[in-house]
């Protein structure tokens, strides 16, 4: 195995209104023929940078010094020529956000054959060949309608899978895949990472795979560097870093995941029931195009449960499965008109929420709030935190003085650790965690009886995750709060939860005790997304046997989506699988 | 990062600051835009001094000196006036008391015209926005019918309803002016609605009015501030149109806009009667623009 990317004391610099920024400190690495190498650092960390400096794509503020060599050969500061024929060509990458990486207006089988015509001079027709030979391999079913779509009409894994496509279809040495399963869903991160552990023993691919996510490092690594503020800290074989991590920066990156297998702890006791939730169904008209018909999109589809006081409900599901709006629907947030139609009960402590007013609503919400998934976008840019935290008590208690509104804005801002001198900071000013903990204090400080938090902690760094979720967990415990956690991520959702529900298109399709739920999993889709939960434990990885789903979600829109995992019912469009139970407060869907 | 209570005891005087607070510090700490307030503050003070500040009456007709150039006047002139620091017009007034008075009726109409639609249309433009629905469907409608009247015959009919008159001036510019505004400001308001801060701000109990004074106003100032800046010289320009069609300010009064059109009328002959009120008018202009630049940036935390 020879060296086929050899970085040696690279630096990189940014120059930036308020000084230099040294992103990447004397950074070296190898990567030989054939094999994956694994960059894992948070955010910040200059994971990133390393490979966009290494290959000239540096933004123009930035300067990289040091040495690069590509098979033997110098390739930093190379002329931009001989670049644009290594990458694309031997070299391609894969970005996170595959929307953006792809051409809105060209068609998928023009884009991955261009590579190929460009890089390799094949004829248009032969290269059309070739790429729908590539969406087969990537696992794209359909490939030659697909060959004709636009990227927008892809959803998110497929529109990955025609970026590994594009990237591969040259037959190139090393792929770069930065970050490539973060914007996606479990079961479909699963089938990527499959992907790519094909192209490294089939193709003999190397593959430099970036990532924050230690999971995915894990099964598909060989080698793993760790970074830190620019720095590698720690380099070794995956086993190495995984099972005698040395540098207390991964240790401490290590122990900040949640593992899936690990005993939950929710403590404390549950009380009354606060919140009955009864056939809610909440649907979207759909319109296509101006003169078209108006379809339903079925985002709730029928969820019932009940909320304990102190309880921990957790809700799981991928994306598109209803379990945001089920948020926003039982926290009343839905527009009342013009949007999306509405049906069932949501009762709170009695009352039917349905049946209450605006200005009545707006006085309960003293009762029940909302933390959000993304930290900045939830915190008004132009507002100071301290404004912002002091909001809601604001327009709930509109006598309190300046004085005490102040003196709770402090307290509150002390029991989410923040400090709070800081009431005058604008979000942009603070971290990702640190806004998370704004978000949190502005949630709390109306003594709230019930805690939704949507997807609060995903956006957030591992170590600064565990964080936020020791303190939520602390909060809840001091005042027997009750919490819908809402989040993709079943590791996390474990940590907290008494109960959990697994949403699948709008549906219940599981809803058992935490323990029972992971350890004793029935329903097919729950099964799929627990073994999509990647561990890092690199031996448990590669032995792992998975049990993937095959292809995308299902559009909601298609009456019979509901029913994939029964298809003995599949000629009764209108049929729902009923929910049945196998045990103490352990529900399942009917299946096949 | 963990506070402790001593580290509370110590910050107990630092005081809550708004945005509004923070914007002025800024917009104080902008060299650019507090000099330019100075000079807007002292062309706004000699407008209102004027009559105290020359001999000459505004409409003091002297044939004798038609046309003439001041004194210092470094360029050949066919006659000097003595004593008219910036030479007399065609008719022989004086020409530093008319741009002052001139300047009295073109900031009036500029500022009050550009905050009567300001207030107008930011208010119009969020509430539609913020509203959505049907409510938005209605109040955008009217604001397309508004806009397809004709502009001048739109001031004529005024005119003839409620008779000429300097206040109907500012009616009819504002009232054409906030459309745009409103415009803008809705469009603006819709893709700051689905931010979830808003969100965030309905959760918490916030009325509907509120989120559209604290949130969403706010929010929509970078945009705004760059039309109204845009606004003032348009205001300040149709005004002078309107005054040349005979709708607007009657001789002997005067304004920056009517100044500059005999002015550049007389270019080759006598330069300065064009000179002097176009200096004033772009440096108001110039000024106007940096207050705005100012204030945008002044309300934009993030850049500092």
């Amino acid at each position: 195995m020879g060296a086929l990317l050899e970085i040696n004391n690279l630096n990189v610099h940014f120059a930036l209104a308020d000084g230099d920024v040294h992103a990447v400190k004397d950074a070296n690495l190898v990567i030989h023929e054939g094999e994956c190498l694994g960059v894992v650092g948070e955010s910040g960390s200059g994971k990133s940078q390393l490979f966009l400096a290494a290959f000239g794509l540096l933004a123009a503020n930035g300067r990289a010094t040091g040495s690069v060599r590509y098979r033997g050969d110098e390739i930093l500061g190379a002329s931009p020529r001989k670049l644009n024929t290594l990458r694309g060509g031997a070299v391609t990458m894969i970005f996170q956000d595959p929307l953006t990486s792809l051409t809105p207006h060209m068609k998928v089988g023009a884009q991955i054959a261009e590579a190929l015509m460009l890089h390799r001079n094949i004829p248009r027709a032969a290269a059309r060949q070739k790429a729908r030979e590539m969406l087969d391999y990537v696992r794209i079913p359909e490939s030659a309608r697909r060959l004709n779509q636009y990227p927008h009409e892809l959803s998110g894994g497929m529109r990955q899978r025609v970026m590994i496509a594009m990237a591969t279809i040259t037959g190139p040495d090393l792929i770069i895949a930065d970050e490539p399963t973060t914007a996606l869903d479990v079961t479909v991160q699963a089938q990527i990472l499959e992907i790519l552990r094909a192209l490294k023993t089939d193709r003999k691919t190397a593959i430099a795979m970036v990532s924050h996510d230690m999971g995915v490092i894990a099964g598909l690594a060989d080698r793993v560097q760790v970074m830190r503020f620019g720095q590698i800290v720690e380099s070794g074989t995956a086993d190495e870093i995984f099972y005698a991590p040395q540098a207390d920066y991964t240790r401490m990156l290590l122990d900040a995941i949640p593992k899936a297998d690990e005993t939950p702890a929710p403590s404390g006791k549950v009380g009354a029931p606060l919140l009955t939730v009864d056939d809610l169904k909440v649907s979207f008209p759909v319109k296509d195009g101006v003169f078209g018909k108006t379809r339903e999109l079925r985002a709730v589809d029928g969820i019932s449960f009940t909320l304990h006081q102190g309880e921990t409900l957790g809700v799981v599901g991928e994306s598109g499965c209803g379990k945001s709006t089920l948020a926003r629907a039982v926290l009343q947030l839905l527009p009342k008109t013009g949007g999306p139609k509405n049906s069932g009960k949501v009762v709170w402590l009695g009352r039917d929420l349905d049946a209450a007013t605006g200005s009545d609503i707006r006085k309960l919400r003293e009762d029940f709030q909302i933390v959000f998934q993304d930290p900045l976008a939830s915190l008004d840019p132009r507002m100071p935190v301290g404004v912002s935290i002091a909001e809601p008590l604001k327009s709930l208690e509109p006598q309190l003085s300046r004085q005490v509104l102040r003196d709770r804005v402090q307290t509150m801002m002390q029991r989410v650790d923040l400090d709070p001198a800081w009431i005058n900071r604008y979000p942009h000013e603070l971290s990702g965690g640190q806004n998370q903990r704004v978000g949190l204090a502005r949630a709390m400080i109306v003594g709230p009886k019930m805690l939704v938090c949507d997807e609060a902690v995903s956006a957030l760094d591992v170590s600064i995750q565990a964080q936020i979720v020791d303190l939520i967990r602390d909060l809840q415990a001091q005042s027997q709060l009750a919490l819908i956690f809402i989040s993709h991520d079943l590791s996390v959702v474990r940590r907290l939860s008494h109960r959990v529900m697994v949403l699948y298109l709008g549906r219940v399709v599981e809803l058992a005790p935490s323990a029972a739920l992971y350890t004793d999993p029935h329903h097919p889709y729950t099964r799929a997304l627990l073994s999509a939960v990647l561990s890092p434990d690199p031996r448990a990885e590669r032995a792992k046997k998975r049990e993937l789903l095959t292809g995308d979600l299902p559009s909601p829109l298609d009456p019979r989506a509901q029913l994939t995992f029964l298809k003995s019912r599949q000629n009764e469009p209108d049929y729902r699988p009923k929910l049945e139970q196998v045990a103490t407060d352990h529900w399942v869907a009917e299946h096949d | 990062m963990i506070a402790t209570g001593q580290t509370l005891k110590a910050v107990e005087e630092v005081k809550g600051r708004s945005l509004w607070v923070d914007a002025r510090r800024r917009l104080v700490q902008n060299r650019a835009a507090m000099t330019s307030i100075v000079i807007l503050g002292v062309v706004a003070l000699l407008a209102l001094l004027a009559p105290l500040l020359s001999p000459f009456a505004y409409d003091e007709v002297n044939y004798d000196i038609i046309a003439c150039a001041p004194n210092w006047w470094p360029a050949e002139a066919s006659c000097r006036a003595a004593g008219h620091i910036f030479g007399t017009d065609a008719v022989g007034r004086d020409l530093f008391v008319r741009v002052l008075f001139g300047a009295r009726v073109s900031l009036a109409v500029g500022l009050v015209a550009t905050l009567v639609s300001l207030m107008i249309g930011v208010m119009y433009g969020a509430t539609a926005g913020y509203l959505g629905g049907r409510t938005d469907t209605l109040m955008m409608r009217l604001v397309d019918v508004l806009y397809s009247l004709p502009f001048v015959f739109f001031v004529i009919i005024l005119m003839v309803i409620f008779d000429r008159n300097f206040i109907l001036l500012f009616v009819a510019i504002g009232a054409v002016e906030w459309l745009t505004m409103a415009r803008i400001v809705r469009g603006q308001t819709l893709s700051i609605k689905q931010k979830e801060f808003i969100e965030a701000a309905r959760a918490g109990g916030v009325s509907p009015l509120a989120i559209i004074t604290r949130h969403v106003i706010p929010n929509v100032v970078g945009p705004v501030m760059v039309y109204v800046t845009l606004t003032v010289p348009g205001v300040i320009l149709t005004e002078s149109f309107l005054s040349f069609l005979g709708l607007g300010i009657q001789e002997p009064l005067t304004s920056w806009g009517v100044l500059i059109s005999d002015g550049a009328d007389q270019m080759e002959t006598a330069p300065w009667m064009l000179l002097f009120p176009a200096l004033f008018m772009a440096v108001t202009l110039f000024c106007f623009n940096f207050v705005g630049d100012g204030l945008r940036d002044a309300l934009d935390p993030k850049d500092r």
